[in-house]
This record gives structure tokens, sequence and C-alpha cells, in this order.
């Protein structure tokens, strides 16, 4: 009977995968029938061929920046949560996001202060400033969590850098030119459209590389709610999955921080989603559930955000975080029986 | 059939403890294959930090710990700690599976083998009606027996408890302990377990680890340690006779009474006679108490006259004549 259930919803998340994927696809400011979108993303020209380029190079690769975001900030939620024991943590909450966009903002900004660090920033750039962004934060974080060993500490050093850095951020801002802060307040805002194929390969390889990272871990995750004297009595080098869990986490927020903004929220909320409808703390089960129930929520997000029949665009952030804020409420409610 | 005794883990001159505080010095201890060892000491003595050490989770002060050479450490030794744990949201059949993990590759897949140990391990602790349950649907000893599973599924020749029993009803404690007991002798492993429970690890233990007060680790079977009254040094029992296995009671009663009967009706009647203040002798009694087991039908009769049908009545009148 369970095996049955469980077979079930792997039938039912790949298939509402797909058909959130095709509404994503045929939602937009030109109206395109929707036979049209089947011909089109058949290969064909069809009846008008500004709406074949309209499909595969804004929708298609705002649609696929949504599978790879969302299924890529879902895992680092999951990483999170396992590695703190704690079902409120996400790759937001530790301030990888705020790291990232310090070192995303010193790039746009960073001339006002004097510190000209890159002329015209590229996909490259973004990703890796980004990533050494997250990457830094973690290391201070890990740097004093090193001292206290006690993730509630933890959890609010990780929250106090983020506020650090947001200051920081803000000083940027009062120091830099209004059209500098423009393009950064609306990378902030988060963005999922906009990126050419090369930074989608780039965002896809990324997330490959992170999701590869964590399936690799699944022994570690698995054992890790134990706690680290279980775990290393059970052969599981902690020191060494620590770290690689974090990389892996880091990875995967940094890269979509710097492609897509610091998208709040969905890190959060997926793993929670997904553990109410696959009950199991296996990650080799988890990690693809996180990544599919991800990518879904995202496209999800996006058709809200494009307010279907209108021309106007939402920022996603702020969709994102009113589908995700009622998830976190719920999960304080249940946390009796939610678990990590 | 008997298997030539083989040391699995001993130590020496090891001192354990946290940064410049020993709890324990000193130490030259030996496992060996077939035995079970009960680990005994008041609170804070260093049980749980002596554990973790010989089990490699912690740093040793001084000294050496020589395990089986050429072994992996998680091969050779498997642990049951007091440690919380942080998600009840996972089944026992699941919990108990991770005793296979020091033997499986990133990709966790279980072989024929694995789960034939697995199911081996659940029928030791009888949990086979459990084992679709999550943790949080058990109690707290059902978790430790659980725990325990997960660690006899580990497979390894070397067992450490840290009260194992702490949560366990009566039943289920000497159960435990028998099932530890047999698997020394079955699988000629070596078994560890710290408890605080003196009965069961006086009539079960092969061997007896006592830590005092004075940083060292006492060791003996456990009727020479009764004998030499090292546990009265180190408990500091209150009123309890170990020796005879007596909680002392006051003499508070001028009446002394004659108590005659056979053994389980005597021996319950005299503890609740002693536990109200009489003293029993056997002459020169101001009382004479008879019990007396008919069709299993127990009478007390009180100096030949009044007769009593449960110890409780005797009491009660015993109590209204002191007045």
């Amino acid at each position: 009977m369970m095996e049955f259930m469980t077979l079930k919803r792997w039938i039912v998340l790949p298939v509402l995968l797909l058909v959130l994927f095709i509404i994503n696809l045929s939602l937009g400011s030109v109206i395109i029938p929707f036979r049209d979108i089947l011909t089109i993303l058949w290969g064909k020209i069809g009846a008008n061929p500004v709406w074949f380029d309209i499909v595969w190079d804004f929708r298609m690769t705002k649609a696929l920046t949504c599978v790879l975001a969302g299924a890529a900030l879902s895992i680092g939620g999951l990483l999170m949560q396992t590695l703190f024991r704690n079902a409120l943590a996400g790759p937001d909450v530790l301030g990888l996001s705020s790291g990232a966009s310090l070192a995303v903002s010193l790039i746009f900004m960073g001339s006002a202060s004097g510190l000209q660090i890159l002329s015209s920033p590229s996909p490259w750039t973004t990703v890796v400033a980004a990533s050494i962004g997250c990457v830094c934060v973690f290391l201070i974080v890990q740097a004093i969590s090193h001292r206290l060993n006690d993730n509630t500490s933890l959890l609010i050093i990780g929250l106090m850098i983020g506020a650090t850095t947001s200051s920081l951020v803000s000083v940027l801002q009062f120091l830099s030119k209004a059209e500098d802060q423009q393009s950064f307040l609306i990378w902030t805002f988060g963005s999922l459209g906009g990126l050419n194929w090369v930074e989608i390969k780039v965002l896809a390889l990324t997330l490959l590389l992170g999701a590869v990272l964590s399936f690799v871990l699944t022994k570690p995750l698995n054992v890790w709610f134990l706690g680290e004297n279980y775990s290393r009595s059970m052969g599981v080098n902690t020191r060494r999955s620590r770290f690689l869990i974090i990389l892996s986490a880091s990875l995967l927020t940094g890269a979509v921080t710097a492609f897509c903004g610091p998208i709040a929220f969905v890190g959060l909320a997926v793993p929670h989603l997904t553990k109410l409808m696959i009950n199991t703390n296996n990650h080799r089960i988890l990690i693809p559930g996180v990544m599919i129930t991800g990518a879904s929520l995202m496209l999800f997000c996006d058709i809200v955000a494009h307010l279907p029949g209108s021309s106007y665009v939402l920022p996603i952030n702020a969709i994102t975080a009113l589908i995700g804020a009622p998830v976190v409420i719920s999960i304080i409610i249940r946390s009796k029986r939610i678990a990590v | 059939m008997t298997t030539p005794t083989s040391t699995l883990l001993s130590t020496r001159k090891l001192s354990v403890g946290y940064g410049n505080h020993i709890l324990l010095e000193e130490l030259d201890l030996t496992m060996e294959g077939g035995k079970l060892i009960c680990f005994m000491g008041p609170n804070g003595s260093g049980k749980s930090t002596l554990i973790r050490t010989l089990a490699g989770l912690h740093e040793p002060i001084k000294g050496q710990i020589m395990r089986i050479p050429g072994r992996d450490l998680h091969l050779q030794l498997a642990v049951v700690l007091t440690d919380r744990i942080a998600s009840m949201n996972i089944s026992v059949q699941e919990l108990i599976a991770f005793g296979r993990y020091p033997y499986l590759n990133w990709n966790v897949n279980l072989n024929e083998e694995d789960r034939a140990i697995i199911g081996r391990s659940i029928e030791l602790v009888h949990l086979n009606h459990l084992i679709h349950k999550r943790l949080h649907e058990l109690s707290d000893g059902q978790l430790q027996m659980v725990m325990i599973a997960r660690a006899l599924a580990q497979d390894t020749p070397l067992i450490l408890m840290d009260e194992p029993t702490a949560h366990l009803d009566l039943n289920n404690r000497l159960e435990m302990m028998n099932v530890l007991h047999n698997l020394t002798r079955s699988m000629n492993k070596a078994i560890l377990v710290a408890t605080h429970e003196l009965d069961l690890a006086l009539q079960t233990a092969d061997e007896i680890w006592l830590a005092g007060n004075s940083r060292k680790i006492i060791r003996g079977i456990p009727e020479d340690l009764v004998l030499k009254g090292v546990f009265d040094d180190i408990f500091q029992f209150k009123g309890f006779d170990l020796k005879t296995g007596k909680v002392h009671h006051e003499i508070s009663r001028q009446a002394t009474i004659h108590l005659l009967g056979n053994s389980h009706e005597f021996l319950w009647t005299k503890n609740a006679l002693e536990r109200s203040g009489f003293s029993v002798t056997d002459k020169n009694a101001s009382h004479s108490v008879a019990v007396v087991n008919e069709n299993s039908d127990n009478t007390w009769i009180l100096d030949n006259d009044l007769q009593f049908t449960s110890i409780s009545d005797l009491l009660n009148h015993l109590n209204q004549a002191g007045k």
C-alpha cells in the first residue's frame, strides 16, 4: 500500500511539473494560441514566425530558469535543514544570500565607493562573485560555529551576519549613484527572465554539480539527524561531510542568486512541502523530490507573477514570499508533527 | 564448544576527561570476546566520557587504546548513546537499517545479507510489531530498544552501551540484559553496558567496572566485589545492606513477633512487619504470627487466636493494639 502511494506520487509530481511547464510557456504578454505553442515546441515554425522566437528565446529560457532555480534553491534548503537539524533553516536564513548580495552589489555599485572591480559584469563574474559571497559568509559562520558547537547559536550568528552584510549593502547604496542603485535594486527583486542560453547552461551545470554532490552525500545526510557521535560511529566522516554539504549548498544558492537575484522562501518552503507529500528521511528520494517540487513551485510562482491576462509582471520575490509565508506559518503551527 | 577468549580492546594508562579536567586516569582495561561487562558508578564519575573515548568519539587525555589492528573502527565497534535524536519522523525499520551503513557505499543499497542481519536484529529485541511505526509513535523504552537493535545490526564484535536500560520497564530491562548476555555467549561479542541497575548488573555481568570518586576503576566479578564491600564504599548505601540484599529498617516498636510459615509467605510477611517497625525474632516474642496456606488461600493467625486474610488486616490490628 505504502509502495503504491509512493509510486503514485512519483507519477503525479513529474506530470505536474510538465503541465506547469507548458502552462508557463503559453502565458505572456503576447497571446499565442495553445495549439501553436505545441506546434512550436514540436520544432515547427507554425502560423507566425515571431511566435517561434518568442517561445524559444524568451519563454523557454524563462521556464527553464524557473526549473533550474527552483530545483537548486530547494536542494540548498534541504541541505541546510538537514545540516542544522532545524526546520526553519534555509540558504537565506544563514545569510548566504546576503553574502551573495554584498558581493554582487560590490560589482554593481563598487565604483561609487572607489572599488572598481569590473566595468562590465558578465555571467561568469556574477556567478563567481555571488558564490564567493556565499562561501565567505559560510566560512565566517563555520569559523564561529567551530568554537560554539551549538546549532541554535549558529543560526543566530547566520542571521547576524545576514544583518551585517545587509547594512554594508545599505552603505554602498547610500554612496552610489541612482542608476547603479536601480540596477542593484531590480536585481534584489529577483528575476527569472533575461537569461540567455549561455547563462542557462552555466546555471544548469552548477545545478548538476550541486545535485550530484548532494546525491553522493546521501549517506551522511541520512544519518545526520542522529547527531555527530552516532554518525561518526557509523563511519561517516562528519567533518568532511559538513564541508561538502556547505560547499554544495553555497554553490547552488550562489549560482541562483547571481543569475536571478536573492529569491526568498523557496529553499525554505519546498523541503517541507516535499516531505508532506513524500514522508521519508531518505535523501536519495528527497533530493529528486525537492528538485521536482521546487521546479514546479517556481513555475507556478512565475505564472502567478505574470498576472495572467495582463501585461504586468510582478517581481518574483513578492510572489515566492506570498506563497512561502503561509507555508512557513503552517510549519510552525504543525511543527510537532513535521520533522527536519 | 568454547571459543578461546580474545582481547578485542585494551587500554594502557588511559586518562579521560575534558580539557584539563580529568575524570578517570591510569586505566588499564581489557574487553574480551564472550564477556558482558557492566560499568557502574555514581552520576558524573565519567562513565559516558570513557565510553565515548573507547568508541573513538572523544580524544583521550593520555595513554593508549589498543583495538583490533587493520580493521575500520566502525566495523569493530557499535554504540548506544544517550544523545538526543533530532528527528523522530523516521520509521523503526529505516533507523535499524542505519546499522548497515558502515558496509554500504554512497548509494546506500541494502543487499540480501544486510536485510537478513537487520531482520535478525529486529528479532532479537522483539520489535517485529513496531517496524513500520515512526519514532515519535514509540515510548521511550521502545525507542531505546530500537537504538539497541541498530547497534546489533552493525554486527560488530564490540558493543558499547551508555545506559541502554534507562527507560525500560523491569521486564524489558531483564530481557535486555539476558539478550546481551546471550549475545556474548552465542556470537562471542564483548559488550560493555553502563548502568545504574545494581541488582541487574550483579546477576548478569561477567565482570563489573566500578568508577568511584578516586578517578580509578575497580574491576572484578560481581560476587567478589560485593564481598569486598567496594559497592558500599562507592555508593554509600543508606539503610541498604548489599550482602543480604535487604533494606535496613529501624525497630520502632516495643512489640516483638515470632513468625512461623513457609518460604514466600514468610518472607513477604517478615518484610511488611519489619517495614512497620516490628522486630521479627525467634523466641521470647510478645506475639506470634503463623502463616497458614490452605488451597492457595493464605491466612495469618495472631497469637493462635485471631485470623486475618491479608497482611494489611494483620498490620491494622497490630497498629490498633499498639496504641
